[in-house]
């Protein structure tokens, strides 16, 4: 069974973003960008689940400029087999329903059983495009993964999900997507060896092209802006200031 | 142009979230555009009683349109993107709203992929029609995004941002007329082959995290599950829902349904009491609209103060007790 995982390069998670002053984006350039953290534990739930011989292979997947290709070979360094990787020139024009496009195409070529995600970009924080490729795809989903277990004869897959009242189990057919949550697991580190492996796997290019998909939006960002700032509050000494203010300065008392 | 908005709902009632999802399409649209709110469900009282909860829950409803199916019984992907999609084809609406709850961040971007559309998802304000702010990079910064497409706009919107009572009173409030939808034959490539197995959920008596007036919220600052008591009986004096930090849901203090912050679920109380918590970024996303933010760190230096209105540099094992002992109770 072939294990396919979709991996976004982003603004690192660390960084302090800064608005363009034109208003047109976030500055990416001369910022440390990574892979986005939720997709890391997909690659490594990925990684595990071929490590418990449930899997034969993991295909890492990227979209956008060259630079994807730095996050491509961050996964093959953590254990992924292969990469491939579809080169766009833009990819501030990319949203979900064109990635959702180009993983479709990519999954009716390399016929993966399982499609692992992270459940959102730390960036646009769009949380959809797993969602989207499992409708496209006509698939069965599982979002926001907090455990994957594959059955012994490999047709299924037992999800438990985080959602707003507790842990929820659900039970897929494969091939299915799976989006993974926060505590799936924890990504291991590359190790050094690993590293000078990766350098050798292959990361094949295809253009959209020649995944006969067309990248258009119907959406547009008008513009990125500040969000309105919390103005700087005041430290009290005690608990019994404390009190005092929240009954006759704020008043929630 | 009108609007379809997808009711959760549980143990009879609409869900406040979807509640607000009436309230941002009615902001959208404009108060004379009708809102179809659509209940589904296998049946049963359950769904009975929701119908009329549906019917009376916001002024803005014109219509409740009513689905029912076996297949509709519990909150899988499949079936509701399914259900989405015919009552779209069927009903042309300009617009879905739906809640940015886990459910709707399951369902809508699905069914929008199926209806060939970009969804814009938890948004907190609305322009106009076709115009949203959102925002990304966990609430550092606010894009404003419009929709271009020919289909329907797909909005799921962040409900602590649209107050579920609406403020005004809307022109036109009639009795919604209550109308059965088909929905006899979902069936696509994908229904029946996911399956519901259960829900493991914390029974708690507090107010649900994303209504309460008052959350009280602790971090890794407490450290032990034990310690959470302290917090409990603050939040029980002051019927208070009790939150957390990523970092106490990680260090398996408290369970995941707890954890606020933007990957968790997102605050707007009246009064946010941050105990023990350090402030990571991640966290601040989920809380920023409080009204009054009070921080309560030993370490001077901790990033919650920098958003606080009020903050105390104290040991919390100390400022806990004398905070229960002092607190005017607000339970009857």
């Amino acid at each position: 069974m072939k294990v396919m995982v979709a991996v976004k390069r982003v603004v690192d998670y660390a960084v302090k973003v800064r608005i363009k002053a034109d208003k047109s984006g976030v500055e990416t350039s001369n910022t440390k960008m990574s892979m986005n953290p939720f997709c890391e534990i997909a690659v490594e739930e990925a990684l595990r689940i071929k490590e418990a011989g449930r899997a034969s292979e993991v295909v890492v997947v990227s979209m956008g400029g060259e630079q994807c290709v730095e996050t491509i070979r961050t996964g093959l360094a953590m254990g992924a087999d292969r990469g491939l990787h579809v080169i766009t020139q833009d990819s501030s024009s990319l949203f979900p329903l064109a990635v959702a496009k180009l993983l479709q195409a990519l999954v009716s070529s390399e016929q993966p059983r399982l499609l692992l995600l992270g459940k959102q970009a730390i960036d646009d924080d769009c949380n959809q495009t797993g969602q989207m490729v499992a409708g496209l795809l006509g698939w069965p989903q599982a979002t926001f993964a907090s455990k994957v277990s594959i059955s012994d004869d490999k047709e299924s897959v037992c999800v438990e999900r985080e959602v707003d009242g507790g842990i929820e189990t659900i039970q897929l057919q494969l091939p299915a997507v799976v989006t993974a949550d926060l505590r799936l697991n924890t990504p291991r580190y590359a190790t050094l060896p690993n590293i000078m492996k990766a350098k050798k796997k292959s990361i094949q290019r295809v253009t959209p092209e020649e995944l006969n998909v067309v990248i258009g939006s119907d959406l547009e960002v008008l513009e990125v802006t500040e969000p309105p700032k919390r103005k700087a509050g005041v430290m009290v000494a005690s608990v019994d200031e404390l009190l005092d203010k929240l009954k006759n300065e704020a008043r929630v008392f | 142009s009108s609007a379809l908005v997808i009711a959760e709902h549980g143990g009879g009632s609409v869900k406040n979230g979807s509640i607000s999802a009436v309230a941002a399409a009615a902001a959208a649209l404009g108060d004379s555009s009708p809102v179809t709110l659509l209940v589904a469900g296998s049946g049963g009282a359950e769904l009975d009683a929701a119908i009329q909860h549906a019917s009376s829950a916001h002024p803005a409803v014109s219509q409740v349109l009513v689905a029912r199916s076996p297949l509709l019984g519990q909150p899988l992907a499949e079936p509701w993107a399914e259900l989405l999609v015919q009552a779209q084809k069927k009903g042309n609406y300009s617009h879905i709203f739906a809640a940015s709850s886990s459910f709707g961040k399951d369902v809508l971007p699905r069914a929008a992929a199926l209806l060939g559309v970009s969804p814009i998802t938890d948004v907190t304000r609305t322009i106009d029609q076709h115009t949203y702010i959102r925002p990304i990079y966990a609430g550092n910064a606010m894009a404003t995004v419009r929709f271009k497409g020919s289909g329907p706009c797909i909005v799921s919107i962040r409900a602590t941002s649209f107050p579920a009572v609406p403020g005004l009173a809307l022109t036109g409030v009639g009795h919604p007329s209550i109308v059965d939808f088909d929905a006899s034959s979902l069936s696509s490539g994908a229904i029946g082959k996911s399956k519901w197995i259960g829900l493991s959920s914390q029974q708690t008596e507090r107010p649900e995290l994303g209504a309460a007036k008052i959350v009280i919220s602790g971090g890794r600052g407490l450290k032990s599950a034990e310690n959470f008591e302290l917090l409990e009986k603050l939040a029980d004096k002051l019927g208070a829902a009790v939150g957390a930090s990523r970092a106490a849901v990680d260090a398996g203090f408290v369970p995941n349904d707890m954890q606020i912050g933007q990957t968790g679920k997102i605050v707007a109380p009246e009064l946010y009491i941050a105990v023990g918590i350090s402030g990571a970024i991640q966290h601040l996303a989920g809380i920023k609209d409080s009204k009054v933010i009070v921080a309560i760190n030993k370490d001077r230096d901790a990033p919650i103060f920098q958003v606080a209105d009020y903050g105390l540099a104290m040991d919390l094992f100390e400022a806990l007790p004398e905070l229960v002992a002092k607190v005017p109770s607000k339970r009857l």
